[in-house]
């Protein structure tokens, strides 16, 4: 028979039983409300806790420069977006980005990479945003990097740099839970009606 | 075994993958051109080009390199690269020089592809290379020189 703190131990490792993901909750979390919309919202402000965390925000600016850290300060050294999000001629981003994460080899912490490793189209920014302006954005392909909802389900589940966020290398903070429930949560959000918040 | 083209010729090192490039070019190679300054690819003192673009060799695993061309401020030999150095001899743009190696490979490699660049395409080319002497004057002053010389 098994001892009860091992028993314990067994529940909450195991992913079936947990309705909450390193900080996420799962779709399931948001079944008892029944109404549908208001169901399809919780599940967007769900999104929002992966959106809003700077492992996402810092490649998602306004502007024309990425930030960096958990205080989202401007990137150093000073970088620009550049014509291909993709920094500057003499300076591009693969300069320093790799195509994954390094340790640095006489510091503490790593530098991000990943491939590709890029700035999100000035048109997908988010940053200063409100919950209810980014869903809007989500659901407008002009600014959403032209995707439908489906698509979109696709670039937050499966995509690699999205994937990052949840991989970012020693000395960084992950984003909230995992891509699969991120992936989950956009699922459910869709079959919803992709209902935005308001405000 | 890493085995990958360094200027022009091919050379094989047995070092553990993940050493960084820069502590192969030093101390396993011996061109000691490319300078260590912070380690962590915040002051472009390292730079070189890998597969022909800008790269801080102090966060490339010697893996990155594996069956790719490398090329060090001393293998530089380009039009843009003549213009460049002749330019930072004229002016006597470095102070101590610790950083100068660096910040001629990011010069050339602006330069190969805006032949007339303006100072803010100077100042986000270069914004990666710190000089602690603070030569930037010189140094922007002397990529506008190199620039004519080339349209010359």
């Amino acid at each position: 028979m098994l001892k009860p703190t091992l028993l314990a131990a067994l529940l909450c490792a195991a992913p079936a039983f947990a309705e909450t993901v390193n900080g996420l909750r799962t779709p399931d979390e948001f079944s008892s409300i029944e109404n549908e919309a208001e169901r399809s919202v919780a599940l967007f402000e769900e999104m929002m806790v992966v959106i809003e965390h700077p492992r996402c925000l810092n490649c998602h600016p306004v502007d024309n420069s990425p930030r960096q850290g958990m205080d989202m300060e401007m990137h150093q050294p000073p970088v620009v977006r550049g014509p291909a999000d993709f920094g500057a001629v003499g300076m591009r981003c693969n300069t320093c980005h790799g195509t994954e994460n390094i340790e640095y080899a006489s510091g503490e912490g790593s530098i991000p990479g990943h491939q590709p490793w890029q700035l999100a189209p000035l048109e997908t920014g988010w940053i200063g945003k409100s919950a209810a302006e980014i869903c809007a954005q989500l659901k407008d392909p002009e600014r959403n990097g032209h995707r439908t909802l489906e698509e979109l389900h696709e670039h937050n589940a499966e995509d690699g740099l999205v994937g990052w966020g949840w991989h970012p290398g020693k000395g960084r903070e992950p984003a909230p839970g995992s891509q699969e429930v991120f992936g989950e949560l956009t699922r459910a959000w869709i079959e919803t009606g992709a209902a935005c918040p308001t405000g | 075994m890493t085995t990958f083209e360094l200027n022009g010729k091919e050379v094989t090192v047995d070092v553990p993958e993940d050493m960084p490039l820069l502590w192969v070019l030093r101390d396993e190679l011996r061109l000691t051109g490319t300078k260590f300054g912070c380690g962590v690819a915040q002051c472009g003192a390292c730079t070189v080009f890998l597969n022909g673009m800008t790269r801080r060799a102090c966060v490339t695993p010697v893996s990155m390199a594996e069956g790719g061309f490398v090329t060090t401020i001393e293998g530089l030999d380009s039009a843009e690269s003549r213009a460049v150095q002749a330019a930072w001899t004229r002016l006597d743009v470095p102070q101590c020089g610790w950083c100068q190696s660096g910040q001629v490979m990011s010069a050339t490699a602006l330069l190969r592809e805006i032949r007339d660049p303006s100072d803010e395409d100077i100042d986000q080319a270069m914004a990666g290379n710190i000089c602690r002497c603070a030569t930037y004057v010189r140094i922007r002053k002397a990529i506008h020189d190199a620039a004519d010389t080339l349209e010359g």
